[in-house]
């Protein structure tokens, strides 16, 4: 055209190519749509600037103010709309009679990407038939054209609804490769327009540039082209902050998804069976038993067996232990349901035990009076059953020369140290029944009573718990017995030594109120001291002598009650009789003693000059609210508080001792001694051939002297006869 | 564990018995952010709680934009006051190898070690004397922590990657770890730079990503089964604790972003580890 509209096309395009060169960087068309609202005041500027009286921001301004508030997200539909349907066009191939004029715009030689205003003038062109030039195309759009303008846009409008496939809640393709997405060829060309332009050069090579991207890749048959399209819809509907940094992210996720489409909604996913089950499992603890609403609501509330669990789990998390409070009320529960399995009279949770492979919640019960444990014997017995077997085994041996068969194999003269009994129920370790589950949910699982020789073992040997009662324990010295009397064993040790309370919360039954031990060897129950007025939290953490045990210490027997191992019995007595030449074991054992019930945690043996417990306030910034908190530096996990009236005790670790020192594994036995050789088992060593030979000699030389001294008789005899 | 998510994911790692009590929740969630404020860290992390006679220490580590780089250690004994300490170094392995027992809880206290050094005087004969040598409580501490930083701090595979250009960044898309994948061994990296993954086989080296596999996997951890893996609460909670470091407890629930680990123990190495497996 003439002059005076090249300037202002000039800026025009000035600003366009500094606007297209801004985005020419970024492949993001989100960009592209955020420099669209800049790039219209811009051009509105433009105008005001540059007087040159066209109104090439017109078209955008006059539907700014007619569509008033609501044109931003019209225009960002226009946008998207004009963007979708670039895409459309780009994606028909095999519809020739597109407008590839509209193309060759997209691909104009200086970089114009396709910015949406840009792209909104040029389909306004396509509409209207526009030319080859650029600035002839410029024109036109610069022509207000009031109604047709927008005429054009409204069967612009719908066409496009007319094509499209399904309502969309957001302007922009759904991103997941889920539903049947159809191809950008099936969604609809949103426009076209009866005359096509011949094909240029430049159109050939976009052709054929798109055709390579087409391609279908080797392995799958996705093509590059639908890819990128992919991952540009989900970076335009997720709006990432910042998607250049994760692009490599994105492509992956993109590609990944392609391939792992979700599964339809019918079917369960099988990886989260377990999950699921568990659940139900968990679910079923949670529902109240069947009966009375209201008989079973005051039942409960009257008498139950299971106790505070919250109350205490709020109280050591004041202290920074313990599960977290939904475990603790699932655990609640699974007490609970204990409680209506089993005959309880009371019950604790003792605590964790975590271990390789799963964990075990502990549960410390006391049966009701009377209450048979018939499992119980049947394990005895079969401990028992092995035992015996044992110390025959010993008489086997010996089977040395099998010539002197007719010889009395020699005994030997071992014998095994006598067993020393366990404890009855109800005594000294095996005082509470213990229940271990591994999830709360879980079936309860009852674990055997202790014996000493276990108590024993269990303090040579340091194994890691797996988590299956049934798992046999390996070591030296062998461990009598699997997981669960390992278990057992070491819940043993750890309540005898860290169950703690405050002082004169329990007292001795005869004397009330009486602290001081007489005698304390032989007493070994206790009972709530109903006037016990708790210690004040300060004193309980200065002086660890306001803390007692309440559980017997074990002996190294084994036991917390002592029992003369060599002590016949009377079964015994018959046997010993005979075997009484046998006896080399010396014949008196000293009484093991162990500190008394109810000592003060002063007491303690230290351990490498450091206190065995660690006493702390649980918050020094509230001293009056807070609650007095103690750590066993012996067993690490062991943690008890006290606050006014109320105490608790809790293990959650691994179940080992501390140990400043490595651990020493027992050295094994020494060799036995070798039978004492005498004569008759001394091996004699054959006469060599010159020892034979030298007999033989002797022999025949023995033999020809008695030859000779018959015949010189006979040679007697017969001169004599011959006289 | 990441101070962002510090209320769910003590939540998460509760299972193994230690966390935090309320006061200190709260103080460490002011505390905290006020470090990151002042030390200018794109992370800080909640490191975990040393537990000493007399007190504990808590200990945060801060991080900067490239994950991978060294890290700021600061210690607390309160959960409001944070002190930096110093960086690692080998002469303070060396110096704490032989120091046993447990944290005292006093930054200033001095462990008595005698070693036996060799002294030569000029033109003597070298003899043997007794030197007592004072290590501070605090350079125990760095070191021990370095230790445990070294050989069991963890992330699940596919939460960091590596750029070309050399840094390691959070990986924003990380969906977490499929379930499947979650249980074993070999979706888990050390959280420090990668020793052994030169000394992989061509072929092992041809299937992994070079922008996610860039660090040591547990699998080849000496000795064999230092590490406990579990599904918590039904499944939907995986907790790997380390058989070494008895304390070091690491939660990541499946198909989500939440990971974190969390050290509370008494700071000491288990040695006897061989004989307990």
């Amino acid at each position: 055209m003439g002059d005076p509209s090249e300037p202002p096309s000039g800026q025009y395009s000035n600003r366009r190519s500094f606007q297209a060169s801004s985005q020419r960087g970024s492949q993001e068309a989100s960009q592209s749509q955020d420099a669209i609202p800049e790039a219209l005041p811009q051009m509105l500027l433009g105008q005001q600037r540059g007087s040159q009286g066209v109104p090439a921001g017109l078209p955008q301004a006059d539907i700014r103010r007619s569509l008033g508030a609501e044109l931003p997200e019209d225009e960002v539909w226009q946008m998207s709309q004009t963007f979708q349907a670039a895409e459309a066009a780009m994606g028909l191939m095999e519809h020739p009679e597109l407008p590839l004029g509209f193309q060759t715009h997209a691909y104009l030689p200086d970089g114009r990407t396709l910015a949406g205003e840009h792209t909104t003038n040029l389909m306004l062109q396509q509409l209207q038939q526009g030319q080859a030039g650029l600035l002839q195309q410029l024109e036109s759009t610069y022509r207000p054209r009031g109604s047709s303008f927008w005429s054009h846009f409204d069967s612009y409008q719908r066409e496009d609804q007319h094509f499209k496939p399904e309502t969309q809640h957001s302007p922009y393709p759904r991103d997941d490769p889920g539903t049947p997405w159809l191809s950008l060829s099936e969604q609809g060309f949103l426009c076209y327009s009866p005359e096509v332009p011949e094909p240029q050069p430049r159109d050939l090579a976009v052709q054929n540039a798109k055709a390579y991207l087409l391609q279908t890749s080797v392995s799958s048959d996705l093509s590059l082209y639908e890819h990128l399209v992919n991952l540009l819809t989900k970076i335009l509907n997720q709006r990432p902050e910042d998607p250049l940094s994760i692009l490599e992210s994105l492509n992956r996720t993109t590609q990944w998804e392609w391939f792992h489409r979700k599964l339809d909604t019918l079917r369960d996913e099988p990886e989260m069976q377990p999950t699921y089950e568990m659940a139900e499992k968990q679910k079923a603890l949670f529902i109240r038993g069947s009966g009375d609403r209201e008989q079973d609501m005051e039942e409960e509330v009257a008498d139950t067996a299971v106790p505070n669990i919250m109350e205490a789990a709020f109280h050591l998390e004041q202290a920074g232990v313990g599960l977290s409070a939904e475990e603790s009320f699932r655990i609640y529960l699974a007490l609970k349901q204990l409680v209506e399995q089993q005959p309880v009279h009371t019950c604790r949770f003792w605590g964790k035990i975590l271990g390789l492979r799963r964990s075990y919640l502990v549960a410390e019960v006391e049966f009701r009076e009377g209450e048979e444990e018939g499992e119980e014997e049947e394990g005895e017995e079969l401990l028992e059953g092995a035992e015996a077997l044992e110390p025959p085994g010993g008489e086997e041996e010996g089977e040395e020369d099998e010539e002197k068969v007719a010889d009395a194999v020699p005994k030997p003269q071992w014998k095994p140290p006598p067993a020393v009994p366990k404890e009855e129920s109800r005594t000294g370790a095996n005082k509470y029944l213990y229940f271990v589950c591994a999830e709360p949910g879980r079936q309860w699982a009852r674990l055997p009573h202790v014996t000493p020789a276990q108590i024993v073992c269990a303090r040579k040997i340091r194994k890691f718990f797996t988590g299956h009662l049934d798992a046999p324990v390996v070591s030296y010295p062998p461990f009598p017995g699997n997981e669960a009397n390992y278990l057992r064993a070491q819940i043993a040790r750890i309540s005898a030594a860290t169950h703690i309370s405050p002082l004169g919360f329990y007292q001795f039954g005869e004397e009330e109120g009486d602290e001081e031990d007489e005698g304390g060897a032989g007493r070994d129950s206790f009972e709530e001291n109903p006037d016990f007025e708790g210690i004040p939290v300060l004193e309980l953490v200065d002086s660890l002598a306001n803390w007692v045990h309440h559980a017997q210490h074990i002996l190294p027997q084994g036991r917390c009650t002592w029992v003369n191992p060599l002590q016949k019995t009377d079964e015994e007595e018959e046997l010993g009789e005979e075997e009484e030449k046998g006896d080399e074991g010396p014949e008196e054992v000293e009484q093991e003693v162990g500190p008394p019930l109810l000592t003060p945690l002063s007491e303690d043996a230290e351990i490498m000059n450091m206190a065995p417990w660690t006493t702390r306030l649980s918050c020094s910034l509230c001293p009056q609210y807070s609650v007095a908190v103690v750590r066993s530096n012996l067993w690490p996990g062991a943690y008890a508080f006290a606050s006014g009236k109320k105490f608790e005790n809790l293990y959650i670790g691994w179940g080992h001792k501390y140990s400043p020192d490595n651990f020493n594994p027992a050295l094994p036995a020494p060799v036995q001694q070798e039978y004492a050789s005498g004569p008759e088992i001394t091996e004699m060593s054959d006469p060599t051939v010159e020892e034979e030979q030298a007999l033989r000699a002797a022999q025949e030389q023995a033999l020809a002297a008695t030859e000779e001294e018959e015949e010189d008789e006979e040679e007697e005899e017969d001169e004599d006869l011959d006289d | 564990m990441d101070t962002e998510s510090l209320m769910l994911s003590l939540e998460l790692a509760a299972g193994s018995g230690q966390g935090l009590s309320p006061d200190r929740r709260a103080a460490l969630l002011t505390s905290l952010l006020l470090v990151k404020r002042d030390y200018r860290y794109n992370r800080v992390l909640f490191w975990g709680r040393i537990l000493g006679i007399v007190a504990d220490y808590y200990i945060a580590q801060g991080l900067a934009e490239d994950q991978l780089a060294p890290r700021k250690t600061l210690y607390s004994l309160n959960c409001m006051e944070w002190s930096l300490l110093p960086p690692a170094t080998e002469e303070m392995a060396a110096q704490v190898a032989t120091v046993k027992g447990r944290f005292m809880g006093d930054p200033s206290h001095e462990y008595e070690q005698t070693e036996f050094q060799k002294m030569s005087s000029e033109g003597e004969k070298p003899f043997e004397e007794d030197v007592v040598v004072q290590v501070k409580e605090e350079t125990r501490l760095v070191s021990v922590i370095d230790q445990i930083d070294k050989a069991v701090a963890i992330i699940p595979r596919g939460a960091f990657f590596k750029t070309p250009y050399g840094p390691v960044h959070v990986n924003r898309t990380f969906e977490g770890l499929p379930l499947s994948e979650a249980k074993k061994l070999s979706s888990y990296f050390h959280f420090r730079e990668p020793v052994s993954l030169k000394n992989k086989t061509l072929l092992e080296k041809a299937d992994l990503d070079p922008s996610l596999d860039f660090l040591d996997s547990l699998e080849y951890d000496i000795p064999k089964g230092s590490w406990s893996i579990q599904l918590e609460r039904g499944n939907s909670l995986v907790v790997l604790r380390s058989l070494l470091w008895p304390g070091l407890t690491f939660f990541h629930t499946p198909r989500t972003r939440n990971h974190g680990y969390i050290y509370v123990g008494t700071g000491e190495k288990n040695m006897d580890l061989p004989f307990m497996l």
